[in-house]
């Protein structure tokens, strides 16, 4: 049974649609990367975001142009969320030319300099000193940019994060660490991995604040990172928010799912998926029909059929590209 | 009875110094502990303690003496009703330097109160890669200094990260009046924490500025290098080409002295081997100049391997402040006919020693300083060995997978049938350094190593 939404009467119909579109196309999006794995059409690692949709929804709704986001191998949600384009990340994912990274990177080493997109990592808790770098040269180059730096809660266990930290908060670097804690690092839960009761909390050691966030409520998601935004845009160094979240799907592809029931994700899905949410929201509210609503899913299952369309047709790199990119 | 003091080692590599001040006159009773003077060494001023108590009966080094060896007399502490003189004519071996506690250096790797062993200096050569024009004698340390400096102000998003690389001025004095010159924010003291800071400054690369990264000693980088390969190395291409890593990572590399298996290590092969990256080992000073002033403009995440006991060495370096060395260009440092030495680094102090011995014996070596190994000159190479016909590589790192390896198989691979002998690598020894003198020494490579493996190959 759905859980009863509260009544949100700050929240415009615009906003929750655009919440909507958003979530369903990364959820529409990894579904059909899914299915392209299953075909052989995808290789190697492909990690989904399915069931975290609302962390990046919501924080992307509150950044501004210039801001910057770093993130792991689980990217595809990331990437969407800030705008590239859904044609590029899957013909990237299938290996052709048309993806973002030529077909050079795939899955999990991604970019887009445009977008200010700095990956996709495959080495789990790189990112966290990469994202404070990026925050640093923000502030040696004296804008008001911030970095988001996203990583899981089995990446919160590695040395550099702390290392990270330290310098961040001695430096008062404009970085917010965006912790998704899913619950399991692989096939390692969180309570068997550490006696930590939260990961945020960590951060209070090296003197920064932060704090837990609902990671299935798009809405107190954003208006976390809103304030989590102003602290760093104050100058008053980083932030940390711990987005209590939940993956639907394995750890990867190949994933035997061994370490938790089918009744955990089944109770999670039906109680607190981020999507149902926002659609109760609209629908109870009586801000949007069934018909508007359905006239979204549609159109967001047109765009991720384009897109696996161009992904399939877009050829493979030719041979020669194995010998560009190494130099600049 | 009398007491000499003597000129004490205040670093691993330290050979003489300059006594810059007193700070006792004769007369004076001095306690155990007292600062009795300041020492200037090529990387800092320290201040030197007696050790024993007494009276100071006479200062023997005038203060502003240059040059002053370890080891020699300083001045003589004299007991109640003893003479001067008791001490002064004892000219029997000079007992070992006074254990001396360094202050100012605080990491194992650059604590140490031991003489090293000196690395043979090659009779001048006349450098033959230097542009025309007019040249300054400088250290590799002034070098490497300048060559920041001149870049630091040309280009304002040029900063520098490292530990101990502001105010205490350098861990090798390196960057010594950087942070006076272009402050805190471009001269950034960083935590102890060396993986933490090479992501920070690879991400930094990526968001607009050229940050160079001073690691302590390479030995430290191992902390890091995670990032040095998977991070900074591979963006360019990972990204299709949309975003790269424009910075330098630098600081000594190879065996100091006496600083054992920890802190001796040559990465040379290891950097080598990596799409990517550029990698720089400096022999002279115009090298470390001219290859550090490439490395900052360069668009490709570099490493550039310095020596510690190069850094005091002098070279002549051209003053055109447009010179810079570019990468993959090898220069020859002394022609011949009779074989080709392939080296990098220090490896080429000791090919140049070798090559004056040789030279003795009427062998005719020609001296190649690769200075980048990636890119190798190769045609550099090449081109010398088919003249030749005979080739040594030297260096210091590993023999396994060592660069002579990639040379020696590059040449059996291109150069075959010009070869009248097999391609000998000379290498450090295949184990970990030892701390004691003479199996350090025994582990290194020589300049007499070099010379046996000559005349094998020449068959004499």
């Amino acid at each position: 049974m759905a859980k009863k939404p509260d009544a949100r009467p700050n929240v415009s119909k615009e906003d929750l649609l655009k919440f909507y579109r958003e979530m369903l196309l990364i959820r529409r999006f990894e579904e059909k990367a899914g299915q392209l794995y299953g075909m052989g059409l995808i290789g190697g690692f492909c990690h989904l975001y399915i069931g975290q949709e609302a962390v990046v929804v919501g924080l992307e709704a509150a950044t501004k142009e210039g801001d910057k986001r770093v993130t792991s191998y689980r990217d595809h949600g990331h990437m969407l969320a800030c705008g590239m384009d859904p044609k590029g990340v899957m013909a990237e994912l299938t290996g052709r030319i048309g993806g973002y990274s030529k077909g050079k990177g795939g899955s999990m080493h991604m970019f887009s300099k445009e977008k200010h997109f700095y990956g996709g990592h495959g080495i789990v808790g790189a990112q966290v000193p990469l994202g404070a770098g990026l925050a640093f040269a923000d502030k040696y180059l004296g804008n008001d940019n911030v970095t988001f730096t996203y990583f899981g809660d089995g990446a919160a266990n590695q040395g550099q994060v702390y290392e990270t930290y330290n310098m961040a908060e001695l430096w008062a670097l404009p970085v917010i660490f965006v912790i998704e804690n899913n619950g399991y690092a692989m096939g390692t839960s969180v309570k068997r991995s550490t006696k930590s009761t939260s990961l945020y909390g960590r951060g209070l050691a090296y003197g920064i604040p932060g704090e837990q966030v609902d990671g299935m409520d798009v809405l107190a998601v954003k208006a976390a990172g809103e304030k989590a935004l102003a602290h760093c845009r104050a100058g008053k160094g980083p932030y940390i928010l711990e987005m209590m979240t939940y993956r639907y799907r394995g750890h990867s592809m190949s994933d035997p799912a061994k370490y938790r029931t089918r009744e955990e994700v089944e109770k999670i899905r039906s109680e607190k998926d981020c999507i149902e949410n926002v659609r109760d929201l609209l629908t109870q509210s009586g801000l949007a029909s069934d018909e508007e609503l359905k006239a979204i899913d549609k159109e967001i299952k047109a765009t991720v059929n384009e897109a696996a369309e161009f992904s399939k047709e877009s050829p493979e790199p030719p041979l020669e590209e194995l010998w560009t990119d190494i130099y600049a | 009875m009398a007491t000499q003091v003597l000129m004490p080692a205040l670093s691993p590599t330290m050979e003489e110094g300059t006594l810059a001040k007193w700070l006792v006159k004769e007369g004076d009773v001095v306690k155990s502990g007292q600062i009795l003077a300041e020492i200037e060494t090529d990387k800092a001023t320290m201040e030197f303690e007696a050790v024993d108590e007494g009276t100071v009966g006479k200062l023997l080094v005038a203060e502003g003496t240059a040059g002053v060896k370890v080891n020699t007399p300083i001045a003589v502490l004299v007991e109640e009703g003893e003479s001067v003189s008791d001490a002064v004519p004892a000219a029997a071996p000079a007992p070992a330097a006074a254990p001396v506690e360094s202050r100012a250096e605080a990491r194992p790797s650059v604590v140490a109160v031991v003489a090293p062993a000196p690395v043979a200096a090659a009779s001048g050569w006349p450098h033959t890669d230097l542009p025309e024009g007019p040249t300054k004698t400088m250290t590799v340390r002034e070098a490497l200094r300048e060559a920041m400096a001149e870049e630091m102000r040309a280009d304002p998003t040029v900063f520098l990260m490292g530990e101990e690389v502001g105010e205490y001025q350098g861990a090798y004095k390196i960057s010594q009046g950087l942070l006076d010159e272009f402050g805190a924010k471009r001269v950034v003291d960083t935590p102890i924490t060396e993986m933490g800071f090479a992501g920070i400054a690879t991400g930094a690369s990526w968001g607009g500025l050229k940050p160079i990264v001073e690691f302590m000693t390479f030995n430290f980088a191992m902390q890091a290098i995670d990032h040095i390969l998977n991070s900074a190395a591979k963006t360019l291409y990972m990204s299709g080409g949309q975003m790269g890593s424009p910075m330098v990572f630098r600081g000594p590399n190879g065996a100091a002295a006496r600083v054992g298996a920890q802190h001796s290590q040559d990465y040379a092969a290891w950097y080598a081997a990596i799409p990517g990256l550029r990698v720089c080992m400096p022999y002279s000073a115009a090298d470390a100049k001219g290859l550090l002033k490439s490395a900052i403009r360069d668009p490709n995440p570099v490493i550039f391997l310095e020596n510690e006991i190069l850094y005091g060495r002098s070279f002549e370096v051209p003053t055109d402040p447009g010179f810079v060395v570019p990468f993959g260009k090898a220069s020859i440092l002394r022609e011949g006919k009779d074989v080709t030495l392939v080296s990098f680094g220090i490896g080429v102090a000791h090919s140049l020693v070798a090559a004056d011995e040789l030279a003795k014996e009427g062998i005719s070596a020609e001296v190649i300083n690769l200075r980048t190994l990636r890119p190798i000159d190769y045609d550099t190479v090449l081109a010398s060995v088919m003249k030749t016909n005979r080739c040594v590589t030297v260096e210091e790192g590993f023999p396994v997978g060592s660069i002579g390896d990639h040379i020696a198989s590059t040449i059996m691979q291109k150069a075959f049938d010009y070869l009248d002998a097999p391609v000998i690598t000379c290498t450090g020894k295949d184990v970990p350094m030892p701390y004691a003198a003479n199996l350090e020494k025994f582990a290194l490579i020589t300049p007499a190593e070099v010379v046996a493996a000559v005349k094998s190959v020449c068959y004499r």
